[in-house]
């Protein structure tokens, strides 16, 4: 099992481990719904160093990657970064990943620790005119996130933070060590990216805790993906994957099909053409009973009509909720749907996401 | 340690004779330990049967759900009413207040099958 550069600090701190990808990780220190709420009222720290990094280099690194991603890279200026997916031929989804433009001859992809090793293998073959490199194993990276972070890190670096917009970036120094200070995350609250030489990592973990003067918690995978799932953030291999169109997950906003060619645009246009024939959509249960990955959706004689992505007891409602594709024409906002769990069916309601408010986002650029 | 008066199953599911020939269910610390805070319990109803080695309910954490199984044919007597309110009573009393159910066995001896204390401690230790 792969190690983070932190794995001894979380030992030291009493972490309940877990396999993820082949990465031992911590999924909680103190308890989910304490890191949790942590999160949401003052601050989090998250090791997520198993997250793989790709670089892209060259004249031709721009138009190289902007024809194998959904969304339009040519609309990023250096120290900006985007949201995207990545497509097969038939629209379905490789990996989802943020890239950052360094250069218009340099960008690095942040991509899911399971997907770097297809990702890279997928990327080689559709990148004949720019250079890729796997650095994933030179960057530690900590999510730093929740409405403290910022005071939290001003205390450690020069870099004026307020300059760092939303889905922006700059390079600087934290506590000393060199650092890609990114602002971005996967809680919805306001937070920064930091990546840093892997064998670094511990110091500057040390470093924003003694910072924090107490407002800082350490924060496992397990507050990561309910957070996330409040916000209806899409997790790779449970709500989307080579089988769901970026279109059909809710996704349609990085999808940018008026722009130049790219793999799977064809697809898309033609599935956007056709009309979708299901959608991924945010339901509240109306009862307690959780709603997890792979439950049916049925219809009123019990048959199968679509499926549970993803579900949890949300720590901050305290209400059950989950992501499920269920068909076109019954994805509206207050649509009742039945959910099977073991042997009941259960009822839920379609809502709006995100399932909860954040009390903080980062800032957006004017 | 765990509690030498009751009878364990490799599913970490404890089960103990009362004076009146019932028997209480719950789940191990070791259980509850391992699955963290505990947000739902998914209790069967009361009156219904099931055979040895059937899932006669669920124990959710915010992360997961967790089949529990009954090792022996019964029937159910009562369920634990707190558990729906106050599920996190499994957390901080698995033994005693956080129960599960009472169970009428088909056959009372169907338990000498099951580990006891120090067999199940072995278990844990090898796991």
């Amino acid at each position: 099992m792969k190690q983070t550069p932190f794995y001894a600090l979380h030992q030291s701190l009493g972490a309940k481990f877990v396999d993820f990808g082949g990465w031992s990780l911590p999924v909680q220190f103190t308890g989910i719904a304490a890191e949790h709420a942590a999160v949401r009222s003052r601050a989090g720290l998250f090791d997520v160093s198993h997250m793989g990094e790709l670089e892209v280099r060259g004249p031709q690194a721009l138009s190289a990657l902007d024809a194998v991603v959904t969304n339009d890279l040519s609309v990023l200026v250096d120290g900006q970064a985007c949201y995207t997916a990545m497509c097969y031929p038939d629209g379905g989804i490789v990996d989802d990943l943020v890239i950052y433009r360094f250069a218009q001859d340099h960008f690095l992809i942040c991509c899911n620790a399971s997907n770097c090793a297809k990702d890279f293998d997928w990327l080689s073959e559709q990148i004949t005119t720019a250079s890729l490199q796997n650095v994933s194993d030179q960057y530690a990276q900590l999510a730093l996130q929740g409405i403290e972070s910022p005071k939290i890190l001003q205390k450690l670096t020069q870099t004026p933070l307020e300059g760092i917009y939303s889905y922006h970036f700059a390079l600087g120094q934290v506590a000393g060590v060199q650092a890609i200070i990114s602002r971005t995350g996967y809680t919805g609250e306001d937070g920064f990216e930091l990546y840093v030489p892997w064998d670094e990592g511990p110091r500057v973990w040390e470093a924003l805790m003694e910072a924090s003067d107490g407002q800082l918690s350490p924060a496992g995978l397990g507050a990561r993906d309910t957070l996330r799932l409040e916000m209806k953030f899409a997790l790779y291999g449970n709500d989307i994957d080579a089988t769901t169109t970026p279109l059909e997950a809710g996704l349609g906003w990085i999808t940018k099909l008026n722009k130049k060619a790219f793999i799977g645009k064809e697809a898309l246009a033609a599935q956007k053409a056709a009309g979708l024939k299901r959608r991924l959509v945010a339901f509240v249960m109306d009862g307690p009973a959780i709603p997890r990955h792979g439950y049916e959706i049925v219809d009123a004689d019990g048959q199968a009509v679509g499926h549970v992505t993803s579900g949890t007891r949300s720590p901050s409602s305290n209400k059950s909720i989950g992501l499920a594709y269920v068909p076109e024409g019954q994805h509206a906002v207050g649509q009742k749907l039945n959910v099977r769990i073991r042997q009941r069916v259960e009822t839920a309601t379609i809502v709006k996401p995100p399932f909860v408010k954040t009390i903080s986002s980062a800032p957006k650029k004017a | 340690m765990v509690p030498q008066n009751l009878r364990y199953t490799r599913e970490h599911e404890w089960l103990r004779l009362e004076a009146d020939g019932t028997v209480t269910l719950g789940i191990t610390d070791h259980a509850q330990d391992a699955l963290g805070d505990v947000v739902y319990v998914d209790l069967p109803d009361v009156g219904a049967s099931f055979s040895a080695n059937d899932a006669l309910g669920a124990v959710e954490s915010v992360k997961a759900a967790s089949d529990v199984f009954v090792p022996v044919d019964a029937e159910v007597l009562e369920v634990n009413e707190l558990l729906k309110d106050e599920p996190a009573i499994v957390n901080e009393d698995c033994y005693g207040k956080g129960w599960f159910v009472r169970l009428k066995l088909a056959r009372v001896e169907d338990l000498n099958a099951l580990f006891d204390a120090a067999a199940y401690e072995a278990f844990l230790a090898d796991a």
